[in-house]
């Protein structure tokens, strides 16, 4: 095999796991159920006036 | 802080001024000086150069010199051009920090004044009356072209206007001027406010924005004269480069260091977005510009790759300009100006955060669609295909968050032209987030490539989306950092919004027209199998398109001078009239 399909298979391979991995951490963080609060008031930032 | 005679700050100080703020020094004097008095009083108030003025003076003071030396030995005349006006941007800045040195207050600017961060609007104020005057110059010069399409005699022969040299002065005018200037000052304004801090720097914020349009300068000049690396959106030549990187780099190091001093201690969303734009663009850059200057003396460059390596960095490099300048940055302006203007919060915080990290994810591996039926190996051109398609996800999920943000708050789009403006560019991006990953289905786009649909595609985004969330953004951002009421005039934007809808409509659907036909007779063959229409038959068939689509964005520049003078009467009179923020008499039940 030559290092091109290598690559090539490997990045198309572990690479897609690898994101996917990483989206899904994301998607953990933001569902977390804990969270809602935090979020709740994130959403106010632009709406304080200082 | 309890003393510090102080020299007042001059129109060009670029400490507190703007929205609400007490200057803390009310013993302060008038300064009428002239130079020289000024410098010993200076030294009597115990004033001295800081390290940033002091570098600063004396880097841009080589480079001047440097810049001397190379326009002096230049190999082509447009190159020592080039090269004195760096000298001259060098000399101009050193004379700037000389000046800005006498005037300013020995004393860093104060971080907070009762409590409240001491907001830094100067540099905010340039970019966003800047990113004005590139528009319109960026609008004007695509409907020149836009004509010279339909009447080719309008080149006039002359090799500075012909179209293959005004068509990269029109896309990075518009792009990287107008929409670059609206980022860097939506940004320095979105950071300060929703850290809640002063923007990082003292020199360093306005090196960004007066850098930044120097390289524009640099830029579409070369394009005139005719230095270019023809490779798409990444036109401008190594030097070029070079200086843009330095600019970025402060960039990012502001907003960094900004971020860094917030007091609020969640990193709002829009943030995430502008950083978003910031990193990658400096990743795109380097990674398309990966080129050896055959001399210092020399424009020229030779990129290391060629052939197919080359293309598929440069549509690499293309579709993520599109993804991460103008959609990151832009839903950057997105979900901080539509909730700030429909004062409501985001309609799901949770779901601008999918929307990032999925945008993100997804966008980096949609280039090579720009590819199909190329030499590019077809796994790849599958890869961009999929990843398009997949973008439909995240690119609605975040319209539909931009939109719903409105809910219970539609009544103000009656009201307020400037929200429609806002909301309309919201519908915008819906749409041309939509049409994109249709296109680069491969059968699809095996009719749409190279067509016009392509242009009007881009220009659905562009005008409808970039351009109009730009638009709603400046008409917000103006009055607050200029300390106005309100607009000059709402009716105005009234006028701006109908002639920019109409005007957009216009030139897309004539495109959407025009580029099938295209495609269609571009593959029509006769019953022995010849080709049925040649390549002149086409484009006159094309021709009343052409003129429509000129039509079209000639209103959409219309629309846009009537801002400009809008905007020239808000900031000119202080008694702008106030936005009307609280909702109108009660209409009946319907």
């Amino acid at each position: 095999m030559s290092s091109y399909e290598y690559w090539r298979s490997f990045a198309a391979s572990w690479g897609t796991i690898y994101f996917a991995a990483i989206f899904f951490i994301a998607l953990i963080y933001t569902m977390w159920p804990s969270k809602r609060k935090d979020f709740e008031e994130a959403s106010h930032i632009p709406l304080i006036e200082d | 802080m309890t003393h510090v005679k102080v020299l007042v700050r001059r129109g060009m100080h670029l400490g507190a001024a703007g929205q609400g703020q007490v200057r803390p020094d009310s013993a302060a004097q008038k300064f009428s000086a002239q130079q020289g008095k000024l410098m010993a009083q200076a030294a009597q108030s115990g004033k001295s150069m800081r390290i940033g003025e002091a570098g600063l003076l004396v880097v841009l003071s080589a480079l001047a010199l440097f810049s001397i030396f190379v326009a002096s030995k230049a190999w082509t005349p447009v190159y020592a051009f080039h090269a004195w006006l760096f000298a001259l941007g060098s000399i101009a800045a050193v004379v700037g920090i000389f000046k800005r040195y006498g005037a300013r207050d020995a004393a860093w600017p104060v971080q907070e004044i009762d409590g409240r961060p001491n907001y830094n609007y100067g540099p905010i104020k340039f970019s966003a009356v800047i990113a004005l005057f590139w528009g319109i110059a960026g609008f004007l010069v695509g409907l020149y072209i836009a004509l010279e399409l339909a009447f080719p005699a309008l080149n006039f022969d002359l090799p500075w206007i012909s179209f293959g040299r005004l068509r990269p002065l029109h896309t990075s005018a518009v792009i990287f001027a107008f929409g670059g200037n609206v980022l860097i000052s939506t940004s320095m304004y979105v950071m300060q406010r929703t850290s809640r801090a002063r923007l990082a720097g003292d020199l360093a914020p306005w090196f960004v924005v007066l850098g930044y349009n120097f390289f524009i300068l640099i830029a579409g000049t070369g394009y005139l004269l005719g230095v270019t690396r023809a490779h798409e959106y990444a036109e401008p030549e190594w030097y070029a480069i070079l200086w843009l990187v330095v600019v970025w780099v402060t960039y990012l190091l502001v907003y960094l260091f900004t971020l860094a001093k917030r007091t609020e201690p969640h990193i709002y969303v829009a943030n995430w977005f502008y950083l978003a734009f910031i990193v990658t663009i400096a990743v795109l850059v380097l990674g398309n510009n990966t080129e050896i200057p055959i001399s210092i003396f020399s424009p020229k460059s030779v990129i290391v790759w060629s052939g197919v390596q080359d293309a598929m960095v440069q549509w690499w490099y293309g579709h993520n300009a599109v993804g991460f300048f103008l959609t990151a940055g832009f839903l950057g302006i997105m979900y901080y100006f539509v909730p700030k203007r429909a004062e409501r919060p985001v309609y799901s915080y949770r779901l601008s955060i999918v929307h990032f990290w999925a945008l993100i994810f997804l966008y980096i591996w949609a280039g090579p669609h720009h590819l199909h039926y190329t030499a590019l190996p077809d796994w790849a051109q599958t890869l961009g295909m999929t990843f398009s398609i997949m973008l439909w996800m995240p690119s609605w999920g975040g319209m539909i968050n931009g939109l719903m943000t409105l809910s219970g708050a539609w009544d103000k789009l009656r009201t307020d032209p400037v929200l429609r403006m806002l909301v309309v560019s919201v519908a915008f991006y819906g749409m041309s987030t939509f049409e994109g990953p249709l296109m680069s289905v491969k059968a699809v786009n095996a009719l749409s490539h190279y067509t016009d649909w392509g242009i009007g595609h881009v220009h659905s985004g562009s005008l409808g989306w970039v351009g109009f969330v730009s638009f709603g953004a400046l008409y917000c951002l103006i009055p607050w950092v200029f300390n106005r009421k309100g607009l000059y005039s709402l009716k105005l934007v009234d006028w701006h919004f109908w002639l920019g809808t109409i005007g957009i409509v216009f030139y897309i659907s004539a495109m959407w027209v025009a580029g099938i036909m295209q495609g269609l007779m571009w593959r029509a063959y006769t019953p022995q199998g010849f080709l049925e229409y040649s390549f002149v038959e086409t484009t006159e068939a094309m021709h009343p398109m052409y003129v429509i689509r000129a039509l079209g964005g000639g209103m959409f520049l219309l629309g846009a001078l009537i801002m400009a003078f809008n905007i020239y009467k808000t900031i000119a009179s202080p008694e702008a009239s106030a936005v009307p923020t609280g909702r109108p008499a009660l209409a009946p039940a319907e």
